[in-house]
């Protein structure tokens, strides 16, 4: 029997607002199996996003949404998570909200190791905007704000998780549809701040200023420069020359989560009265 | 029984206050001079299995506050002049997805890092004005430590019977000075709690104005789930672009508050009776304003003093009316003339309206004050 999706889409709020060829709805699809298979309560679970078409997702799911302000996902969550740790919480956003304006509340989540999931849509490119260049896109390549190449250095934003303190990080592509709901599920199963970034595509505004063709091409690049983990082991420097890890890269089980450890300051300061 | 008395700051009598208001979420960042908010915060929280989080800047806190609000939590935040230029834009996100929240700033000498431990009271339209767009400001400017403790309780009612962000802005000596504080017993001030959904949730509406200008707030987790954006909303919280419903509503955030100004201000007529010229002060300009007006009264000058407790909305009535019995105004404040732009306008060129700015971080004294009672003719 085919998947219900659905169950979890709100009534009359589809179409969506993504352009054709765009991966976003293909990580929708992710994240609504992914609900599924946990089982999670509609109202026990909130989706937050920031601005930007990525941060549009929360609209059409049907939970508890929260579309806050550009960048401010992870610290409205935050607020959530902290004022009910009994709920579950996934972020979701673009890589220009999450790792530029939003940079700092994302190491931030990431340090505290809140027990929250945050899904990146990286699309290397503001798109609701028409295409400006993002902390995400590769040196070299064009946006609308870079007429003659990027001139910036870009973020590896699942080492930037591992480095700011998240203790599962996982990467996946908008190609490998498959993939996405079963990194998600295991993401929310981790207990502490874990984030998921999805390689995506914006035929858009970034396909087509970059000689993609179409997105078929777009999606072949996907297929081609992804590597599982697994099979990286086994492959030489040369090899790896160009390609990029797929699969769970990182997971730390010993990390104290936040919320378990606020609630040992509730202990303490109670035994203190 | 006696009531329980202390020796405070006005600092901490904001942190007594909001916790005797329910608060039972803090989220905020260091920032002089207000830090002592969130160091008692930090303290008396978890006593009560309450949540503070020192977040990485001021718009984290900001944006903490309000996602705990919707979660069900009472929300307090406290920060200062530069604080409260980072949090503007939360704020206008506060007011339009109408989440309850309470910021407290103290007032300290700007722009920018200006003075961070000098009084000032330059904050006060930046309350209004700080964040874009049309909307609804409810601000308070308490001038003692007693005062602090009850206006942070009324802020925290008032948030949740507007269904807005509150601002208490008391100046900075205001917020650190000292005084004898007696404590209201629980229940001698109302409490006023958010008002919860009345319909199930598959009927539920985060802005159903059926139930008039201020619909109920479901909280996140209770079984209610919806949608909350920033962008402009229908009554089910979903973005809309159509020109009818944004006209509407944007008017309904505003008219809540505004078209209940008479709930919401408050005031204090100190010698206006008989008084020929009226001193419009606030905050601890206005203890310097008292004590000149009563030096005043010994000289035989019938001046008096209206006391402005809600700064926002901005008490225009009232000087309206004084604006069409008296000589004039004296407006001492720090800053180069905010409220007495706002006395101005509502004199409407009935009483002349003479200033005292001072912006050097020193308070204003009541010899200044009463020399420019003098000068009212």
């Amino acid at each position: 029997m085919a998947f219900d999706y659905d169950k979890w889409i709100r009534p009359g709020k589809l179409p969506h607002i993504w352009c054709p060829g765009c991966g976003h709805g293909i990580v929708m699809k992710g994240l609504i199996r992914a609900l599924e298979t946990l089982k999670l309560e509609k109202n026990n679970t909130a989706v937050v996003s920031g601005i930007g078409c990525a941060s549009r997702l929360p609209g059409y799911i049907d939970c508890c949404t929260l579309h806050t302000a550009h960048g401010r996902a992870a610290a409205f969550a935050t607020g959530v998570k902290m004022a009910k740790p009994e709920m579950n919480v996934i972020l979701v956003g673009g890589d220009g909200d999450g790792t530029a304006i939003g940079g700092n509340h994302f190491i931030h989540a990431c340090r505290r190791n809140i027990d929250m999931t945050y899904i990146i849509m990286n699309n290397y490119i503001y798109g609701m905007t028409g295409g400006q260049f993002s902390p995400a896109t590769p040196t070299g390549h064009k946006a609308s704000t870079t007429p003659y190449g990027n001139p910036d250095p870009c973020f590896d934003i699942a080492k930037l998780a591992i480095g700011a303190g998240a203790t599962f990080v996982a990467r996946g592509t908008a190609f490998h549809a498959n993939q996405i709901d079963k990194l998600i599920v295991e993401a929310i199963q981790h207990k502490g701040f874990s984030v998921v970034e999805i390689l995506d595509d914006c035929p858009t505004t970034y396909g087509r200023r970059n000689k993609y063709k179409s997105v078929i091409e777009m999606m072949n690049r996907l297929k081609e420069v992804a590597v599982p983990v697994k099979a990286a082991e086994k492959m030489t420097a040369e090899q790896l020359q160009g390609k990029i890890l797929t699969g769970v890269l990182y997971k730390d089980e010993t990390k104290p989560e936040y919320t378990a450890e606020y609630a040992k300051v509730i202990e303490r300061a109670k035994a203190s009265k | 029984m006696s009531k329980k008395v202390a020796f405070l700051q006005g600092n901490e009598a904001a942190t007594y206050g909001a916790l005797y208001a329910g608060c039972n979420f803090f989220a905020g960042y260091p920032i002089t001079p207000s830090t002592e908010v969130a160091e008692v915060m930090s303290i008396e929280l978890p006593k009560i299995g309450g949540k503070f989080i020192q977040m990485e800047d001021e718009i984290g806190a900001m944006a903490a506050i309000l996602g705990a609000s919707l979660a069900g939590a009472k929300v307090l935040t406290s920060t200062s002049g530069p604080g409260l230029s980072l949090k503007q834009e939360l704020i206008g996100y506060g007011c339009i997805a109408e989440i309850p929240c309470v910021v407290y700033n103290v007032m300290r000498g700007g722009p920018s890092t200006g003075m961070p431990t000098g009084p000032s009271q330059s904050d006060v339209m930046c309350a209004k004005w700080g964040t874009h767009g049309d909307h609804p400001a409810i601000c308070l400017v308490p001038a003692s430590v007693q005062e602090t403790y009850e206006e942070v309780i009324r802020a925290f009612n008032l948030s949740e019977k507007y269904r807005t962000p509150v601002l208490v802005m008391p100046d900075e000596i205001v917020a650190h000075m000292r005084e004898r504080i007696v404590f209201p017993e629980p229940g001698e001030i109302e409490v006023v709690p958010r008002k919860a959904p009345t319909v199930p949730p598959e009927q539920y509406k985060p802005y159903d104005t059926q139930f008039g200008d201020v619909p109920p707030l479901a909280s996140y987790g209770t079984g209610y789930k919806f949608h909350v954006t920033g962008l402009n909303k229908m009554q089910d919280g979903f973005p809309t672009t159509k020109a009818e419903i944004v006209q509407a509503e944007e008017e309904r955030q505003v008219r809540k508050v505004e078209a209940n100004a008479d709930d919401i201000v408050t005031f204090e007529e100190y010698m206006l009776a008989d008084a020929e010229v009226v001193v419009v002060a606030y905050g601890s300009t206005s203890r310097s304003a008292r004590y000149a007006v009563n030096v005043a009264r010994e000289q035989g000058i019938k001046a008096g003093m209206f006391r402005i407790k809600t700064f926002w909305p901005f008490p225009d009535k009232q000087i309206k009316a004084l604006a069409a019995k008296v000589k004039g105004f004296v407006v001492p404040e720090m800053n180069l003339g905010m409220c007495a732009g706002e006395v101005d306008r509502n004199a409407q060129g009935k009483a002349p309206v003479l200033g005292i700015f001072r912006v050097d971080g020193e308070p204003i004294n009541p010899d200044q004050i009463l020399a420019k009672i003098k000068e009212v003719k």
